[in-house]
């Protein structure tokens, strides 16, 4: 119950995080921004606290359900944001990110948890690792899907001449991309070490490495979109408006491998049968 | 005490009379021992820039400092007070403090926002301090005036977006690049305002330059000007791969990049941004080229509607620095009205004391005993007596500040103390003895 308490009071901070972005987006106070960054990380603190608690309750990271997959993603979000912020010092991603984490992190402090026996085959520091890396990937892909969104938001602007409040609100091309970059320089080894831990979990208790099960499919499409966006950034040098849209499409198909495969697409998984696991 | 503002700019005189009027910027004491030894206010600061001669005050007596003040200026510069008075504007207090403040945040400048004048007012107040002339009323003021001009500056966007071509065509090479650092820049064509552009790319740290031109001697003069390097026309497609900003300004007839010449190059950049500004009329670059992915081009025009764009947001975000400027004007004329009620606190402190210690020493030597606790025991009880009895009159006084009938007030508190010193028939203990 502890646990619970944190994480209510990790919500409560998020939203005063998410209240201080938006007084910076229309007061145009920056330091509203560098306050709320820390009440950001304050949150984060809170954060990490339940999700440890819960994990040593339950013997493996509160993920295994939607609610918890919720609450875990946020917390991972708010720590890239919190790692980007120190990176590039970009205040306006806050903006995009903190209502983000806010959303995500109510809709998991609101529905009480289930109970937190876990079948002993969860419990596994493989499986551990591979939720951990591949949930840091998406929270690196997540944000270079927020700067691939202002990028193109910004392009636009400087195309098409309007230099009006939305040109001066967004940061230039160049961090973005910068930012795009860097993200999917982490996202994608975390990504590769996600599945690579998953298919080494999969070998040790399923006797396969690899089932072509519609989670694993969907990863795998994930991992060629981003592969395919390194690459030419690698060989062929692509950056700024062909990454961003490579980037916007890569979270898209994230998004349903994400939340689509787990909810509606039979799959050992998908919560359901994680929660069968539970109950047998 | 009041402050009293006596001045001219740009909108009251034409530069002829200003330049007149303006200070001998090589010799500060020489203007401050002036005002100093001809007039008796007791503060002064004078702000003379190329747009406006002020002169602030603190004084008791306002017309008669603002009499001294023009005789000063009549006779410091050797003009008749009438050839300049009807462009003087005179203002007082509260009129005086708001326009300090707007002159700090740059609300009163002929170009809205331009961030000189701050540093021209900190300036001429080290020059006042320097030469002793200020004191607590102006200096808070000044600091006040500096503080409010970082408010504006921070919270308004008043200072921000650039008002000028070049400076404009900077600030887009900022938003396409981020930092313009170790980025190079092409000169094509080597005109006055491609120069300009030019200067303030180098200022955001953009270090390499190019100017290719038609003659090779200008190009070569240029370029050993910004330790650059100087190239032919017919470079340019090789120059096209490297440079970063392409600032064209030649008289050519005709286009002199064409969109099939950049896209030709694009790979070789490895899709590196590319930012075109072309200030040529006619224009030097394929409109088509902003068509391509990475690269960007703006001309004249376009820079054109971005400053008159630029302008108007200024100008919008001027009424939210006028209410900051208001706010600071009214919560320092509450500081100075709280100043007004200090002395009539001091002479209370001062008559009780005064009292306190007379009785004191006239019980202490009528005392028998030598014992040092008594007395100290004596004094400790007419200590707390005085201070008890006083609390409550000063912070009435205190209070009275902020009240509109303060002066009514204050002389009510000075007349039931009799703080003026004015003999009475029960006036003040000494005179019973």
């Amino acid at each position: 119950m502890t646990a619970t308490l944190f994480l209510r009071l990790a919500a409560f901070t998020y939203l005063l995080g998410a209240a201080g972005f938006m007084v910076y987006l229309i007061r145009r106070n920056d330091q509203a921004a560098r306050v709320a960054t820390w009440i950001i990380g304050a949150g984060f603190g809170l954060h990490g606290l339940s999700i440890l608690l819960r994990a040593l309750a339950s013997g493996q990271l509160p993920v295994l359900d939607l609610i918890g997959a919720l609450g875990f993603f946020a917390w991972t979000l708010a720590g890239v944001y919190l790692v980007l912020y120190w990176r590039f010092g970009l205040l306006i991603l806050g903006v995009f990110a903190s209502p983000l984490i806010l959303a995500l992190v109510l809709g998991a402090a609101i529905i009480p948890p289930g109970p937190p026996q876990i079948a002993p085959i969860l419990k596994s520091l493989w499986l551990t690792l591979h939720l951990g890396t591949v949930f840091t990937g998406y929270a690196f892909f997540g944000l270079a899907f927020g700067a691939g969104l202002m990028y193109l938001l910004q392009e636009r602007q400087i195309k098409g001449k309007r230099t009006g409040t939305v040109y001066r609100r967004l940061p230039s091309l160049g961090i973005l991309d910068d930012m795009n970059n860097y993200c999917l320089a982490i996202g994608f080894p975390m990504m590769t070490l996600g599945i690579i831990t998953g298919a080494i979990y999969a070998q040790l208790t399923l006797g396969t490495y690899w089932r072509w099960d519609p989670k694993e499919v969907w990863s795998l499409v994930l991992w060629l979109v981003y592969a395919a966006l390194l690459h030419q950034r690698l060989a062929v040098g692509w950056r700024g408006r062909r990454a961003a849209i490579m980037a916007v499409i890569g979270f898209t198909v994230l998004c349903f491998t994400f939340m689509g495969v787990s909810l509606w697409l039979p799959s050992y998984h998908s919560f359901e049968s994680l929660r069968q696991m539970r109950v047998q | 005490m009041n402050i009293v503002l006596v001045g001219l700019n740009h909108r009251t005189a034409p530069v002829e009379l200003r330049e007149r009027l303006a200070m001998d910027a090589c010799a500060p004491e020489q203007a401050y021992h002036d005002i100093l030894n001809r007039t008796d206010f007791g503060e002064s600061i004078y702000l003379s820039t190329c747009n406006r001669v002020e002169i602030l005050a603190a004084t008791d007596d306002m017309d008669e400092a603002v009499t001294q003040i023009k005789s000063f200026l009549a006779s410091a510069r050797g003009l008749d007070v009438e050839t300049f008075e009807d462009a003087l504007y005179v203002m007082e207090t509260r009129e005086a403090v708001r326009h300090v403040f707007r002159v700090a945040s740059s609300l009163d400048s002929m170009v809205l926002g331009e961030p000189q004048i701050l540093g021209q007012l900190k300036a001429a107040f080290r020059e006042a301090v320097d030469n002793k002339a200020t004191g607590p009323i102006l200096n808070k003021l000044m600091h006040k005036s500096f503080s409010t001009a970082k408010r504006v500056r921070t919270e308004t966007g008043v200072a921000s977006h650039a008002v000028s071509i070049s400076f404009a065509a900077v600030e887009l090479a900022r938003k396409i690049f981020g930092d313009l650092a170790g980025r190079k820049v092409l000169l094509v064509g080597a005109g006055e305002m491609a120069e300009l552009a030019a200067e303030h790319l180098r200022a955001q740290g953009a270090s390499d330059i190019i100017v290719a031109n038609r003659t090779l001697e200008r190009a070569v003069e240029l370029a050993s000007r910004w330790r650059g390097r100087a190239a032919a026309l017919g470079e340019l497609p090789a120059l096209l791969v490297e440079a970063d900003v392409v600032v064209s300004s030649t008289g050519a007839p005709d286009v002199v990049i064409s969109a099939e010449a950049v896209r030709s190059v694009l790979r070789a950049r490895r899709h590196r941004p590319l930012f075109f500004v072309d200030i040529a009329v006619p224009r030097d670059v394929d409109p088509a080229v902003n068509r391509l992915d990475n690269v960007y081009l703006y001309d004249i025009d376009d820079l054109r509607s971005v400053v008159e764009e630029n302008r108007a947001a200024r100008e919008e975000e001027a009424v939210r620095a006028e209410r900051i400027v208001d706010e600071e004007t009214i919560k320092f004329l509450g500081w100075m009205e709280t100043l007004e009620v200090v002395p009539t606190i001091v002479a209370l402190k001062d008559k009780a004391e005064h009292i306190r210690r007379a009785e004191l020493s006239r019980t202490l030597s009528k005392l028998d005993s030598e014992d040092p606790d008594l007395r100290r025991s004596i004094e400790i009880l007419t200590e707390s007596l005085t201070h008890k009895l006083l609390h409550d009159p000063i912070m009435f006084v205190k209070n009275a500040g902020r009240r509109p009938k303060k002066d009514f007030y204050l002389d009510l508190t000075r007349r039931i103390f009799n703080l003026n010193g004015e003999a009475g028939p029960k006036s003040g203990t000494e005179e019973k003895e």
